[in-house]
């Protein structure tokens, strides 16, 4: 009989916690919706702060930005993909590429080639994104190989602790090695960071820089060869087909260990061009730049739905264009940007955990 | 020499003794199947052939040469397919990529389209479904697509394990005829089966599985006439 009343007043707890919870997101909900309202129209109508020119300017920075995170993105997904596992070290491959270009960059400075002609210029940045590609997909097999590979069988948990063992261990690498000093990028004259093409907007210019629409053009051009290259191409079957089933990969003849190794390779290179595309237009490099731009990709592949290439291109477009237009369109000061992305991280896992284009992962079918 | 050998073969999960002294051996272009009961080791003895599994003891021959503790991605070019334990098809990858992925370890473009017309003739419906994704196909599908991929790495010996399992009755007997066709034309089968009756009636020789071991062989007349085998695994009709 106690035991029956015991079973009830639990069950009765539960249900209980259990309606509360179902109130949670509702509410949730209609608070975010009730202050995004009020907000936008209060800077919107009310306030009026901003012309056209102010708001296509952050557009423009919000979709070059988040181009970046769109091909940084790319790289956390396509490893989730695979092993189902976040690579937080990933930001720091980031940060090693970035290294690679700035130092290449100082190399043709320092002979002389880098301003000679508009062709030396452009071999520089060229020679700059290879090297920065190259160096940033040896960190990423060679982390793949030390500080994932032995972990496969490991619970989950494990190799997620390994990738911010992994992370801390570059990032102060970088540190003792490069010094912990701001290193500013050198730009080509051709490429300089205040340079570019004007738009008028209702009377006023607007400033487009070349670094800008470099980092725009190359990360289209990037994400459009991974897609393909996913899509098309025999390797990229490979890769999906190691995503859904790693044992009946083996059993068609696929070398899963190769394929894990490739995919690490390619997040690994788009980390480097992203590294480099960084420097270039944001200017400044150090040990700890992969850091944020790292975390905030994270967040980007997860709004997009992780896992899910097309996922983290929009993802990353999205994130870049709200953190550039939110916190004035909300009123809100600049330095609250970053809460604001992750305030989108924390609203999609509550709301869409699933992501934008992110699919229900259902029980395998018997 | 017998195709393929295994000879005294012990299996573990773990500390569990799953295959506890399996020998056995198939002649090139014979049906031949084990049959026993659920957890007698027949999946198991497909995995540890095809290589997913390693034998702790006891050795594996394909044509003279020792396959044990080959990876799996190598032996399929040695010429062992398996078709997997349910079935298993990527269901993410349409039917055509599914076939093409069967065909991975080969470069033999032109060949490999011709493979694939040859899939479509044993399985029209695939032809059909190309372009559809793998886990919008019925059971039966599935169990045709990953017959087909098996298939499309060209194996001298296809492993099959439990093609009736979930299928209408209909779609089993059409499946069985199959299985034959494919034996016809000059591939070795070593069929897992639960429905004894079906595997019996298409097979030459057989092996009963019980717990980890070998319990009975013969020719599939021999086992179907079997007074134990018919009590335990024909329905008991006598």
């Amino acid at each position: 009989m106690a035991d029956a009343a015991m079973a009830d007043a639990v069950q009765l707890r539960h249900k209980r916690f259990f309606n509360l919870g179902r109130l949670v997101r509702p509410t949730i909900g209609v608070l975010v919706i009730a202050f995004l309202m009020w907000r936008l129209l209060t800077v919107l109508f009310i306030q009026q702060a901003y012309g056209a020119d102010t708001w296509v300017r952050f557009a423009v920075s919000g979709i070059i930005l988040g181009s970046v995170y769109a091909v940084i993105a790319l790289g956390y997904t396509l490893v989730y993909g695979i092993l189902f596992m976040i690579n937080f070290a990933h930001g720091d491959v980031m940060m090693l590429g970035a290294f690679a270009g700035y130092f290449t960059l100082e190399a043709f400075n320092g002979a002389g080639i880098l301003n000679r002609s508009l062709a030396s210029s452009i071999l520089s940045i060229t020679v700059a994104f290879t090297v920065g590609m190259l160096v940033a997909t040896f960190v990423a097999i060679a982390l793949e190989r030390i500080a994932y590979r032995p972990l496969r069988t490991a619970p989950r948990l494990v190799p997620l602790i390994s990738a911010i063992g992994a992370s801390l261990f570059l990032e102060n690498m970088a540190q003792l090695v490069f010094g912990a000093a701001r290193h500013t990028y050198t730009n080509p004259e051709v490429a300089k960071r205040n340079i570019g093409w004007t738009l008028m907007v209702s009377g006023k210019e607007v400033l487009i820089t070349y670094t800008g629409v470099l980092t725009f053009v190359l990360s289209i051009l990037l994400m459009i060869g991974l897609y393909i290259l996913v899509q098309r191409t025999k390797m990229g079957k490979a890769m999906r087909a190691v995503a859904e089933d790693k044992e009946i990969a083996a059993l068609m003849g696929i070398d899963v260990d190769r394929v894990i190794a490739n995919t690490f390779a390619i997040s690994g290179a788009l980390a480097g061009a992203a590294g480099v595309m960084w420097g270039l237009h944001m200017g400044i490099v150090y040990h700890f730049v992969g850091f944020l731009p790292g975390i905030k990709a994270f967040t980007a592949a997860v709004l997009g739905g992780i896992g899910n290439v097309p996922g983290a291109m929009l993802g990353g477009l999205v994130l870049g264009v709200i953190e550039a237009m939110g916190p004035a369109a909300l009123g809100l000061p600049f330095q609250l940007k970053d809460v604001l992305a992750f305030s989108i991280l924390v609203l999609a896992l509550i709301f869409r955990p699933t992501g934008l284009l992110g699919e229900v992962l259902t029980e395998k079918k018997a | 020499m017998a195709m393929l050998e295994l000879k005294d073969v012990h299996t573990y999960y773990g500390s569990i003794h799953a295959l506890q002294g399996i020998s056995l051996s198939v002649e090139k272009r014979e049906i031949v199947t084990l049959i026993g009961a659920n957890g007698a080791g027949k999946s198991t003895t497909l995995n540890t052939i095809s290589g997913l599994m390693q034998p702790r003891t006891g050795s594996i021959w394909l044509e003279g040469k020792r396959i044990d503790h080959v990876p799996p991605h190598e032996i399929v070019k040695m010429g062992i397919s398996q078709g997997p334990e349910g079935r298993r098809v990527f269901s993410r990858l349409t039917v055509r990529e599914n076939l093409e992925m069967g065909a991975y370890t080969r470069t033999d473009q032109a060949a490999i389209e011709e493979d694939m017309e040859r899939v479509f003739t044993l399985f029209p419906l695939l032809k059909e479904r190309q372009k559809q994704v793998g886990g919008t196909l019925s059971g039966g599908e599935q169990q045709m697509l990953s017959m087909g991929r098996a298939l499309m790495s060209k194996p001298e010996i296809f492993l099959l394990d439990e093609p009736s399992m979930g299928l209408a009755p209909m779609l089993v007997e059409a499946i069985f005829e199959i299985i034959q066709n494919i034996n016809r034309q000059g591939t070795t089968i070593l069929l897992v089966e639960q429905n004894a009756l079906m595997a019996l009636s298409i097979a030459h020789r057989g092996y009963v599985l019980e717990t980890g071991r070998i319990v009975l062989g013969g020719t599939a007349a021999e086992l179907r006439e079997n007074p134990e085998v018919k009590a335990a695994y024909l329905g008991g009709r006598s």
